[in-house]
């Protein structure tokens, strides 16, 4: 019975993930593997497709985080066509990516973390969801809600949708933007502002109350990837590769992501659809490194706006060097968001964002191209090779849940090993071993699930790898 | 030419001889659904979405190849007209890829438009997904044979309208496919003049403009109505 429950329910929809941990002849857990084991298959369809329906193709790979996937793929494109893009569409395209990370942000700390964080890991599960927090906090949900609804109003203003826009193209943007969604845009800046600082303010108030979970969801020296700008800041559009280690030096820097293939390499296993990226000068499984908020902010020197630099230099106090505490991706989070409200109310004083010419027109001028950009999750590589007609040969994409894969596999293991009691699984443990998960917003998490009752599958192996006990939650 | 008076759902209209029901209809405010016509080339019944019932015949005719005739009761629209014509449309749909969201003509598309008038949510028939490519190696158009009906608009255009030809129908079926020429690439066509005509009366994305993105394509539906208005009545209106 549980076998064909298995099978049949968790391993053909989307955003499912299965967690198998390995228990040794002591009764101890050994090890623990985090499945992702839906397969989408884009590199593969979009072959024979020509180049420039691609921001809309690519866009199609998810609900949440879609003008990530449009903006590199149109970086990919600027490339095949050899254009400089216009100062308005970069600008443009510089907007739609900081509303798209600070709703992306929003969901998952106000909808899906905060629940755990303000209502704690052990409180019914029925209730630690975001309904759960507007019947206990109200005006905190409601203000999480709204910040996320601000984001997305941006990608419908600029974008002409909020979700899966394809407005930026090779070249540029579609369409200039006018004054009106600037104005509106400009007159929500204020109370987005006050909805983080509170967020962020409240987070760092309950922090302490979770020492335990600190030192085990996901503590361990790794490697951090993330872009900044030439000068050493924060830089989510266009930027060089630094990478830095475990305490806080910078192992390598200013690396082209257009050359990303010459550094990071993609490993696979049998167990799980996702890959798993590693720096390849470390080699697999030795090159682990973590990608987004938290990587960001390790390996960036400053935010580059104020009230975010001002939290940044707080956040680097909390560790000797890099901050290596995977639940500290929502303080970072949260600092982010802060950022991107900042420079989205720099964007609207900027004469340029409302410029007329918004798109390069050319025709293809090269074969191959790269577009690289921070998505919420981390760092994103589109690779396009196109034949002489401009249609898709082969297709490479580095998606940051992946860069991260290796590393929550690492999490997941530390907090089964934590919390787990192979004898008894508990709902309270299965919960941390998800928080863990939680901790990298992974794009299964936050697509297309129940709140805060992401379906999760545990399976406790001995050392024979036969089944012993088996936990399943969700749909 | 005399005037012919027929009764079309119920309204009476007129028309003249020798003007096809489809005319009349439309020129009387009737929409009767079509994806093979276009104002201005001839009509070749190809598509069927245009079949009505006329009292005292037992079969369906399609209205753009039906001549009215006085005392004519047509109805354009009923139960067994919407099943048939849905089905008409499932089977395109089937056939081939069409993707809406990820189409250059999305919102902009004729076929999209019929779907969307005939309440299609779901096609009940299985999608055949055949493997076909797209030829960008026109320097400004590319073909999408995914999303060709085989309407043959182009085919017509090109031929009558243009006089260049170098559209065709290749194969039979299921198998049909627009070529250029003798099947040759696009791009590498000796007879045509780039004129863009095709690409203009394409009722889906399979005729586009090279570098267009998703839901960026816009054809001008009114061209050919200009060329053919001025070029038989020396009228230059559109």
């Amino acid at each position: 019975m549980a076998e064909r429950i298995l099978i049949n329910t968790v391993t053909r929809v989307e955003g499912h993930a299965k967690v198998s941990i390995y228990v040794d002849d002591a009764g101890e857990v050994s090890s623990a593997q985090f499945h992702v084991v839906e397969f989408r298959g884009f590199e593969k369809f979009v072959e024979g497709r020509p180049f420039h329906e691609m921001p809309g193709l690519m866009s199609r790979i998810c609900g949440i985080c879609p003008v990530s996937h449009v903006l590199a793929s149109s970086k990919a494109g600027d490339r095949l066509l050899g254009v400089e893009v216009p100062p308005a569409a970069v600008k443009q395209r510089r907007l739609v990516n900081l509303a798209q990370i600070l709703q992306s942000h929003a969901l998952s700390f106000f909808h899906l973390s905060s629940p755990d964080l303000l209502l704690g890991f052990d409180s019914d599960p029925a209730r630690r969801n975001i309904f759960g927090l507007i019947d206990c906090e109200a005006d905190f949900a409601r203000r999480g809600i709204r910040v996320r609804k601000f984001g997305q109003r941006i990608i419908e203003l600029v974008g002409g949708r909020k979700i899966h826009p394809s407005w930026s193209t090779p070249g540029g943007v579609q369409t200039r933007m006018g004054a009106e969604a600037r104005d509106e845009i400009a007159a929500g800046v204020p109370e987005a502002l006050e909805s983080v600082k509170l967020a962020l303010d409240r987070l760092k108030s309950v922090l302490d109350s979770f020492p335990v979970e600190i030192e085990h969801l996901g503590n361990f020296p790794s490697l951090f990837l993330g872009m900044v700008s030439p000068r050493g800041e924060v830089e989510f559009y266009d930027g060089v590769i630094r990478i830095g280690d475990a305490e806080g030096n910078i192992v390598a820097d200013g690396l082209d992501p257009l050359r990303y293939y010459t550094y990071l390499g993609e490993a696979s296993e049998e167990w799980s659809y996702m890959k798993f990226p590693f720096y390849k000068p470390l080699g697999y499984p030795g090159g682990m490194y973590r990608v987004g908020p938290l990587a960001r902010l390790n390996v960036a020197a400053s935010t580059g706006t104020p009230l975010a630099d001002r939290e940044l230099r707080e956040f680097k106090q909390r560790s000797r060097g890099a901050v290596c505490q995977s639940f500290h991706y929502h303080l970072a989070r949260l600092i982010e968001m802060l950022h991107c409200v900042e420079r989205i109310e720099e964007l609207m004083v900027d004469r340029e964002l409302m410029g007329k010419r918004v798109r390069a027109r050319a025709g293809q001028n090269q074969n191959e191209g790269v577009g690289a950009c921070e998505a919420p999750r981390g760092t994103l590589f589109h690779h396009y090779v196109v034949d002489d007609d401009g249609v898709m040969q082969k297709v490479n994409l580095l998606i940051a849940t992946g860069q991260n894969n290796l590393a929550i596999n690492r999490a997941v293991t530390q907090a089964a090993q934590r919390f787990v009691r192979p004898e008894a699984i508990q709902e309270g443990m299965l919960n941390r071993v998800e928080a863990a998960i939680r901790c990298f917003d992974p794009c299964l998490s936050c697509s297309t699930h129940a709140l805060g009752q992401m379906p999760l599958e545990i399976d406790v192996r001995n050392s024979r790898g036969e089944v012993v006990n088996r936990y399943r939650r969700g749909r | 030419m005399s005037v012919v008076t027929l009764e079309i759902d119920g309204k009476v209209c007129t028309g003249v001889s020798g003007e096809t029901v489809f005319d009349v209809a439309w020129n009387n405010g009737v929409k009767i659904p079509r994806l093979c016509h276009i104002g201005g080339l001839p009509n070749i019944g190809a598509c069927r979405l245009c079949l009505v019932e006329v009292e005292g015949q037992k079969k369906l005719l399609p209205a753009c190849i039906t001549p009215v005739q006085e005392g004519m009761v047509v109805r354009t629209w009923s139960e067994k007209l919407i099943a048939h014509r849905r089905l008409i449309v499932e089977l395109l749909f089937a056939e081939r890829n069409h993707v809406c969201s990820v189409c250059v003509v999305n919102r902009n598309c004729e076929l999209q438009d019929l779907a969307v008038e005939l309440g299609l949510d779901h096609i009940r028939l299985r999608y055949q997904f055949p493997k076909l490519v797209a030829d960008t190696s026109h320097e400004r158009f590319g073909l999408d044979h995914n999303r060709c009906v085989l309407c043959t608009r182009c085919v017509r255009v090109c031929d009558e309208v243009e006089g260049a030809h170098t559209w065709d129908v290749s194969r039979r079926g299921a198998l049909s496919q627009i070529i250029a020429d003798l099947g040759e690439p696009w791009g590498e066509s000796d007879t045509c003049t780039s004129c863009g005509k095709c690409v203009q009366v394409c009722p889906t994305g399979a005729l586009f403009e090279k570098g267009k993105a998703v839901s960026e394509m816009r054809k001008d539906r009114g061209f050919l109505k200009y060329i053919v208005t001025a070029r038989e009545k020396g009228q230059w209106i559109r």
